[in-house]
């Protein structure tokens, strides 16, 4: 027994994994439920064991069983503990379920935060890649606040595929935390250049997806993706980026100008249908967004239709299917285009796959014209015969109707042939859709006078076939069309030919079947047919003939005060005591007829539908407010009625007060009418308008129009409306040979002209007239309507938090959450840490004059960012060097560097490729006097705005502006000479990212000091063990990199060189050369000027704040070692010794007291250096603190020299 | 955005079924049934584009499938994607499947639903594309599983020691048996769907690979 027992738990240990559950749930097919319980009891088992192994067993089988739709969150703290084992197989199992499970309700998943960090920091790279995997499933807001900073180091992994991974869950993090989204944009932004080809795309992915919500912030990128279209070979990058044009050529015109050339050239040029396809899309889009005035981009427009009439043609039915969607594009700006493919798309309409037809109907609905419009419909009737599915039926229909209708029956010529194709529809068994043909017969019958007659006929017909339209309970929605059918019947009862016979059949036993809205209206309108008869009758002085129709009303309208519709019961019991009256007075022989037709006295016009809401609300109501005391709930129920009986009287009586005005309502109908005579679809037929409004009942003033049809107007079945075609055309024909009688009779000189141009214009609209002159009527709209019609945007819109400005300069309060930061005091720092930032601003300039360049410079900059993409978009792509004039225009522009820049987001670019733009920037005095030196330099926004140090920009500030009263300071700048000739002066800086632990950028100052034009420059430096120079790809390690600009004489620019460095504790020199061309009037020479390029230790610092508790923590922690050294014979004032180490060596001070201050930088491989200065009487003692006693004493000996110059 | 990524056989059952967006396992149930209904009316020499899974997303979602002998693999993807691209990405799949299997077929995906998974994740991540090119895909997979592999043989070695420990002195031996037995009683499995013509359409997007 004992050995069972243990044979049976070693049974499950080892046997039932994955595979095994499978196969028993396949081996019980019958009783699957009853095993997979069983299953998972055992799993509960094995989730109680201790042995990992055995726990992700049992949570792999949970996966799967998640797969089948059991619910598995009960285990999500097993999950856990399965993501946090030591073993990447495991682990691995662990993630994929949660994965699988978790989301943002799964209250465990706040004990995962550490877990991940971990992993996401792990040495091997599957952990953190099956981390960041996991984490793109689950991620949380919570999560990605404390994950975003880990994640967004892990952007510059060594390995691409980490890095590829961490660029594509941004977009998750961005989306769960939107304020991470700026102080991430940079690097970000960085890897859309990335020498990876995956991190590159996943870079344009996130991108795109980030601009696809919100493209306005994303504008300023399109040179960069220009860039990047032109360049790429990837596919699948590529059509993301044509995908994100399309979405931004709406926003900026110009943008599509340019497009539209390399666009085209990918379409003649690729051989992947994708992209073609995507190309045609996005030539589509800006062309839409061009408008119509640009005729010269007709070509374009017809090489795309050509190509996509190529793809529908194909026998893939894939481009089959994306030809017509594209086309239904083409067909909203430049109907005429596709027009000329109707054959194909009409082609299409009798695909065997459904999706191709419904797209072919979608183009449809662009295509019809006043001349085919009756053509293409009996074709779509003859589908809708034979198409076999209700949901393709319905969408025929529903086509039909809005093809029809489309632009206030724009395309309509004929409304009796419209009427019988609704009335054809309501044969259709089983439509969702008997609501729309319901509204679109009471919408004609109202709007076009004309047809009154002839739809009232129609109508009674239908009534009388009620039983036809109704008997199936599968026909339940058509039925909806009675409810039309008895509102015309009765509302324009004295078109009917035999009202009686109308009458009768709507009081038809049968009719209680009905839902009970339309037996409502059947009831309300018998009555109104019973009006017309009694009117008919007693002119007829038939007396009897008018008793009889009492009698019967009397008889039949029982049936309905018995229904179970309160509703019909209602109005029923209402009209049967009335009926009830007139017999009585009928007989006394008192004329009733004039009593009973006063009840529906007037005429009933149409609203438009949104007319209700735009009645504006009158000035001093308000709504919201209470107009009584909310009732105390002490009152006592029967008070109740009382006071919402006030309520009642109160709101009535204000809106009404106006309207018995007298001369308001003059005014008012005069503004109508105005309006209406400049509303473009008004048809002004009727020859005196006003009597519209005249109170007495309007039938005689209805202008009811001769209609000479040899179709008899009273029909006694259901006409077909293959009829009309047929007349339409006979009567086209007539038209059109009057036409050209007529025109036959012109003068001699203009025949030729006008037979080519008349044969062209019968073909068009304009020269169909309509059969009856039709006067649709225009809604009504309350007359001081608001004409506000914005769409409200969904507040919910997850999307629209990510709606921000990018191209702002990054706030202090923007950074992403660092770990390290948020322990105890996460709370406390962020407001201790500005306070020091801000004194030691103040410390320069004038705080008021500070103020004012601020704002300058924020101008400046706002005008700059405009420009920036301005110049890029006004300029076809330049030739390598700029012309002359334009530098000169460029140089004007003075662009500043921020101040309040926060250094954390500082990021280097080796972004090589700026030649188009330009940028005038402070850059190393030549003589300590004061200069206002120009230079052009690429001018990039990203580099504007981060790259140059706080320190850096108050420094060079007073020299540039000349403005140097108070504490002057020597004007400093980072900027050391590297090396000069006759030809060229090389100046150069080096600056780390924290982000980037390995990687400094080394921007070089070229300046050309000749009177020669230099160009091909290229830079190659000897790399050394511990330093390289990151080359393009596919060089070698002899190659030089080529600088991405050209000089002309006296001009200067700036290069930026990527090093990877290895070890950064010690300082190094690397020897380099720049060669270039020199060519001036006499011809060129090849010439070369060595340098050698000093790393200092200095140069891996990063200015980094650091707020003073975090910094306390930091020396009593006990790691860092300490090392100190003093100089003597300094004279210059503390405060200005404080500044040159800040912009010499990159710290920042944490806290000074009188003569004593504490300082901070860090490496950007993440040591902490921490300086102790203090001053005294002609010496200054700096004590220091670093994780690395090397970099230390590097460090310090470099400090050294520099206070030694003081 | 890819918004699902569903895998069912000819009669709807589910063999791999991810979803990039937080559904509950019923509506997740009631999605692939749904799906499988819109998908099983099509014939082969139709289109894969799909609109109007009233399930998920609204009318800018569409559903883009490939049918692969018994298996249905079905994209449901938002405008952003690429129709065509996706196509390709299906195919990307589904050879890499053919790679990592060596000739696979359904029952590959029945009993390593958990790898299908792996390979899926190099594929796509988190509802986006993370990788096209078929090579990096397969050689990141097998890093993968050397990794899991060098892990599992120090595995072995612990696994028999508390085996031995508990059951002091029986062998491992018995289990294996047990096993094998079990082998036994599976129903035939038919190999090979012939993944070999899968190249039926989209002939120009050789390209992208």
């Amino acid at each position: 027994m004992a050995l069972k027992m243990v044979k049976g738990s070693i049974d499950r240990m080892f046997d039932k994994n994955l595979q095994d559950l499978v196969r028993g749930i396949r081996n019980h097919k019958e009783d699957e439920a009853k095993y997979i319980s069983q299953c998972i009891d055992e799993i509960k088992q094995e989730l109680k064991q201790d042995n990992i192994a055995v726990k992700a067993n049992a949570v792999c089988k949970l996966t799967y069983l998640q797969m089948l739709g059991y619910d598995i969150s009960w285990a999500a703290f097993n999950i856990i503990e399965v993501m946090s084992a030591s073993k990447f197989t495991f682990k691995r199992i662990g993630y994929l379920a949660a994965s699988q499970c978790f989301h943002e309700g799964t209250d465990v998943i706040m004990l995962t935060t550490n877990q991940i960090r971990k992993d996401l920091s792990s040495p091997s790279q599957y952990d953190t890649g099956v981390a960041l995997t996991g984490l793109s499933c689950f991620v949380t807001p919570d999560l990605a606040r404390d994950l975003a900073n880990d994640i967004m180091t892990l952007m510059s992994h060594t390995k691409p595929y980490i890095r590829k991974k961490a660029v594509l869950i941004m977009y998750k993090v961005f989306l769960k935390y939107p304020e991470s989204l700026r102080p991430a944009f940079p690097r970000l932004k960085e890897k859309l250049e990335d020498p990876d080809p995956g991190v590159q795309s996943a870079a344009v992915n996130v991108i795109c997806e980030l601009a696809r919500r919100n493209p306005k912030n994303y504008l300023s990128l399109a040179p960069l993706f220009f860039k990047l279209m032109t360049s790429s070979t990837n596919n699948w990058v590529l059509i993301k980026i044509i995908k994100l044009f399309g979405a931004l050529t709406p926003l900026e015109p110009r943008l599509g100008k340019k497009l539209i050339e390399p666009l085209t050239n990918l379409i003649h040029s690729t051989s992947a249908m994708s992209l073609l396809y995507e190309c045609v899309n996005t030539v589509i889009a800006v062309l839409i967004s061009l408008s119509s005035g640009m005729p010269n981009h007709s070509a374009s427009i017809q090489l795309c239709v050509q190509k996509l009439r190529i793809l529908i043609e194909d026998s893939d039915q894939n481009l089959k299917y994306l030809g017509l969607l594209a086309m239904s594009k083409i067909l909203r700006t430049h109907p005429k285009s596709v027009q000329a493919h109707k054959d194909l798309v009409l082609q299409c309409l009798d695909d065997k796959d459904e999706s191709i037809r419904l797209r072919a109907l979608d183009l449809l609905y662009g295509m019809v014209s006043k001349k085919n419009l009756m053509e293409i419909v009996k074709k779509l009737m003859t589908h809708v015969d034979k198409a076999e599915g209700t949901t393709y039926r319905d969408e025929l229909l529903t086509k039909i109707i809005d093809i029809c209708s489309q632009s206030n029956y724009q395309h309509i010529t004929n409304f009796e042939w419209y009427i019988s194709i609704l009335v054809e529809l309501t044969r259709l068994e089983g439509t969702r859709h008997g609501h729309l043909i319901a509204a679109q017969m009471l919408d004609v019958a109202i709007r076009v006078k004309a047809i009154r007659r002839f739809a009232v006929a129609q109508m009674s017909a239908l009534l009388d076939s009620a039983h036809l339209v109704a008997s199936s309970p599968q026909r339940s929605g058509i039925c909806e069309v009675l409810y039309a059918a008895a509102w015309i019947c009765g509302e324009f009862s004295e078109h009917l030919q035999e009202p009686q016979q109308t009458l009768e059949a709507m009081l038809r036993p049968k009719v209680t079947t009905l839902p009970g809205h339309i037996q409502a209206v059947y009831v309300q309108n018998v009555v109104k047919l019973y009006a017309a008869i009694l009117q008919q009758k007693e002119q007829a002085a038939d007396a009897s003939a008018a008793q009889e129709v009492t009698q019967l009303l009397v008889e039949r309208l029982p049936q309905f005060v018995q229904s179970a519709d309160l509703e019909v019961q209602e109005r029923a019991s209402c009209i049967l005591q009335l009926v009830k009256h007139v017999q009585k007075l009928q007989a006394k022989d008192v004329p009733m007829a004039e009593e009973v037709s006063a009840l529906f006295a007037g005429e009933l016009n149409p609203v438009a539908p949104k007319a209700q809401k735009k009645v504006p609300v009158p000035e001093g109501l308000d709504l919201d407010a209470w107009i009584n005391e909310p009732l105390s709930d002490s009152e006592s129920e029967d008070e109740k009625p009382k006071a919402m009986f006030q309520d009642e009287e109160q709101r009535h009586t204000k809106p009404r007060a106006p309207e018995a005005d007298e001369q308001e309502l003059a005014r008012r109908r005069e503004a109508r009418r105005q309006e209406q005579a400049n509303n473009p679809f008004y048809i002004k037929s009727s020859p005196s308008p006003q009597k519209r409004y005249q109170d007495a009942p309007g039938v005689e003033h209805i202008p009811v129009v001769q209609i000479d049809l040899s179709v008899p107007l009273k029909v006694p079945g259901m006409p077909l409306s293959d009829q009309y075609v047929k007349l339409e055309e006979e009567r086209r024909h007539r038209q059109r040979l009057e036409k050209d009688k007529r025109k036959k009779k012109k003068r001699e000189r203009e025949r030729r002209g006008t037979r080519r141009h008349s044969s062209l214009h019968t073909e068009s609209d304009e020269d169909i007239a309509p059969a009856q002159r039709v006067d649709i009527v225009t809604e009504e709209m309350p007359e001081n309507a608001l004409p506000s019609d914005e769409d409200d945007k969904d507040p919910n819109d997850p999307y629209r938090a990510l709606d921000i400005d990018l191209d702002k300069p990054l706030a202090d309060s923007e950074k992403l959450p660092v770990q390290k930061h948020r322990n105890a005091e996460t709370s406390k720092s962020p407001e201790k840490e500005d306070v020091p930032l801000v004194e030691k601003k103040s410390k320069k300039p004038k705080k008021k004059e500070k103020k004012h360049k601020e704002k300058e410079r924020e101008k400046k900059k706002k005008v700059e960012k405009g420009e920036d993409l301005d110049f890029w978009l006004s300029t076809t792509p330049p030739a390598a060097t700029p012309a002359p004039e334009e530098l000169e225009v460029n140089t004007t522009v003075t662009v500043l560097k921020v101040g309040q820049e926060e250094p954390r987001g500082e990021e280097q670019h080796a972004d090589e490729d700026r030649e188009q733009e330009l940028e005038k920037k402070p850059s190393k005095h030549k003589k300590k006097k004061h200069k206002k030196d120009k230079e052009e330099r690429p001018k990039d926004k990203r580099k504007s705005k981060k790259k140059v140090l706080p320190t850096d920009e108050e420094a060079a500030e007073p020299m540039e502006n000349g403005t140097l009263d108070e504490e002057p300071l020597p004007p400093m700048s980072s900027y050391t000479l590297l090396a000069e000739n006759s030809y060229i002066k090389m100046t150069y800086d080096v600056q780390g990212s924290l982000q980037k632990d390995s990687q400094v950028t080394v921007s070089v100052v070229l300046e050309n000091q000749s009177d020669s034009f230099l160009k091909s420059m290229e830079l190659n430096v000897l790399d050394s063990l511990n330093a390289r120079l990151a080359r393009p790809e596919g060089s070698s390690v002899h190659d030089g990199v080529p600088v991405p600009f050209q000089l002309p004489p006296g001009i200067s620019n700036e290069a930026q060189f990527v090093f990877t460095i290895q070890s950064i504790v010690m300082a190094q020199k690397l020897k380099g050369t720049l060669s270039f061309i020199a060519k001036n009037d006499e011809g060129s020479t090849h010439e070369k000027l060595d340098f050698k390029l000093h790393f200092t230790c200095t140069s891996y610092l990063v200015t980094t704040p650091c707020y003073s508790d975090a910094f306390a923590k930091l020396l009593e922690s006990g790691d860092l070692s300490m090392s100190s050294i003093k100089v003597d014979g300094i004279s210059m004032s503390f405060h200005n010794l404080l500044a040159k180490i800040c912009f010499h060596h990159r710290f920042s001070v944490v806290e000074r007291v009188d003569s004593c201050a504490s300082m901070y930088s860090r490496s950007i491989q993440g040591h902490h250096v921490c300086l102790l200065v203090k001053k005294g009487e002609k010496s200054v003692s700096v004590d220091g603190k670093c994780s690395d006693p090397t970099l230390l004493s590097n460090l310090l000996e470099e400090m050294k020299e520099t206070l030694a110059t003081c | 955005m890819i918004q699902a990524i569903l895998v069912f056989n000819n009669h709807g059952k589910p063999r791999l079924v991810r979803f990039y967006q937080r559904f509950p396992e019923e509506i997740q149930q009631q999605i692939v049934r749904e799906t499988f209904h819109l998908v099983l009316k099509r014939d082969d020499n139709i289109c894969n584009f799909l609109e109007g899974g009233s399930l998920i997303g609204g009318s800018d979602y569409k559903l883009i499938y490939r049918h692969y002998a018994t298996l249905y693999f079905v994209f449901c993807v938002d405008s952003s994607e690429s129709e065509l691209g996706i196509l390709d990405l299906i195919q990307v799949f589904v050879e890499t499947l053919d790679k990592c299997f060596e000739n696979v077929c359904e029952l590959d995906l029945i009993f390593h639903m958990d790898k299908v998974h792996y390979i899926l994740q190099e594929v796509v991540m988190g509802g986006m594309v993370l990788e096209t090119n078929m090579n990096e895909i397969v050689a990141q997979i097998e890093a993968q599983n050397r990794l899991e592999k060098s892990e599992q043989m120090t595995a072995r070695v612990y696994h028999t020691a508390t085996f031995i420990s508990l059951q002091g002195g029986l062998s491992a031996a018995p289990a294996r048996a047990v096993s094998a037995v079990k082998n036994i009683n599976l129903p035939e499995m038919p190999r090979n769907i012939n993944i070999g013509d899968l190249n039926i359409k989209v002939p120009n997007l050789s390209q992208f690979v």
